[in-house]
């Protein structure tokens, strides 16, 4: 019965949680402060490049501007590069246990949530982490955006079964 | 120049983007965690308004390491505002500034723009459609999609995964159409 329970939870979990890799290893709750560090420095990156700026998410959309394009295209073949050492190399995380990376399923969701969020995006010059950052760099009208997509998360699960996938 | 100088003044694409692609295998490496923003979001309705919808019926305290990971952003936007800002002004795009400047949008300072996000702003309708609609958009947007920037484009791209490729597009798509179609009607309001 707990194995069905545990099931359950992740299908549940794995259409669209990003994180699906469970950490066997038990860790002590202060162990997350590791995040708190990484998210930490996120964010320094994030407003330090202006990826958080209004403007330069404008200049991105109306190609005005090479540097947005710049920072996730080297972004990506960063992690690119990383994500394949680590396969090939079998690195394993500090705790020894192996990384898998879980594989993407296509869904029509894709084309029409990543529509919405384009529209989004280009509307309040934000993706979800610079909107965390903005609020912490003194832009407090963001708790409106931010509490506007937490609804708006909410809302599509309450109709993700009624909406096309 | 000594370092805080340094960190001070903006930073170029290559310096930010590889340390952004550097999170990947740090969270990967330090935590056996795939990167990810938006899925926060969807926590955060897990663990407050669960409702008996079955999309928020998961143990979301599993995901805590998520809920630290955005508060830590949060705190490195307050350590940036204390200790690394700089007095400079921002460096925008001349067309963008006279496109700006037709809809009224004329002190071009700090990363967002007063004139559009502040205060004074909430209850215009200009300001409800941005950032009400606009946050809306991004929190139902990224669930139906799966992602957001960092759990698609970063992460999903890194691990060369189609599904996140199509998603990537379709965010770029949709903000073309916004920032070039729809948002001039939206500025001129």
């Amino acid at each position: 019965m707990q194995q069905q329970t545990t099931n359950t939870d992740f299908e549940v979990r794995s259409l669209d949680a990003m994180c699906v890799n469970d950490e066997e290893v038990k860790t002590p709750g202060w162990h997350n402060i590791k995040y708190l560090i990484m998210g930490a420095v996120f964010g320094i990156v994030l407003i330090k490049s202006e990826v958080i700026s209004w403007y330069r998410i404008q200049e991105m959309f109306r190609l005005q501007s090479f540097h947005m394009f710049g920072v996730i295209g080297s972004a990506v073949a960063v992690g690119a590069l990383s994500v394949f050492l680590i396969k090939k190399l079998k690195i394993k995380s500090i705790n020894g246990e192996a990384i898998i990376l879980p594989e993407k399923s296509f869904n029509k969701g894709q084309i029409y949530g990543g529509l919405l969020f384009g529209f989004g995006w280009a509307m309040t010059g934000a993706c979800p982490g610079p909107l965390f950052a903005q609020l912490g760099y003194g832009a407090t009208t963001i708790v409106v955006t931010i509490a506007m997509a937490i609804i708006g998360t909410w809302v599509y699960g309450k109709f993700r079964e009624q909406l096309p996938h | 120049m000594n370092i805080i100088e340094w960190i001070k003044q903006p930073w170029p694409w290559y310096v930010a983007g590889p340390i952004i692609g550097l999170m990947v295998p740090a969270l990967l490496i330090f935590g056996n965690k795939t990167f990810g923003i938006s899925s926060s979001l969807r926590h955060v309705c897990a663990a407050c308004v669960p409702a008996k919808i079955p999309f928020f019926q998961y143990d979301w305290k599993k995901e805590i390491w998520n809920l630290f990971f955005v508060f830590g952003i949060f705190l490195g936007g307050i350590l940036t505002a204390l200790y690394f800002q700089d007095d400079a002004s921002v460096v925008v795009n001349e067309n963008l500034v006279n496109e700006l400047s037709g809809y009224g949008i004329t002190e071009i300072n700090g990363l967002i723009p007063e004139q559009l996000f502040g205060w004074s702003q909430v209850g215009t309708l200009r300001g409800i459609i941005l950032m009400v609609f606009g946050g809306f958009l991004v929190g139902f947007g990224t669930r139906y999609a799966g992602g957001c920037t960092s759990g698609h484009a970063i992460m999903g791209l890194s691990n060369l995964q189609l599904p996140s490729l199509i998603a990537t597009i379709s965010f770029m798509a949709g903000g073309f159409i916004m920032a070039n179609l729809i948002l001039p009607y939206i500025l001129a309001l």
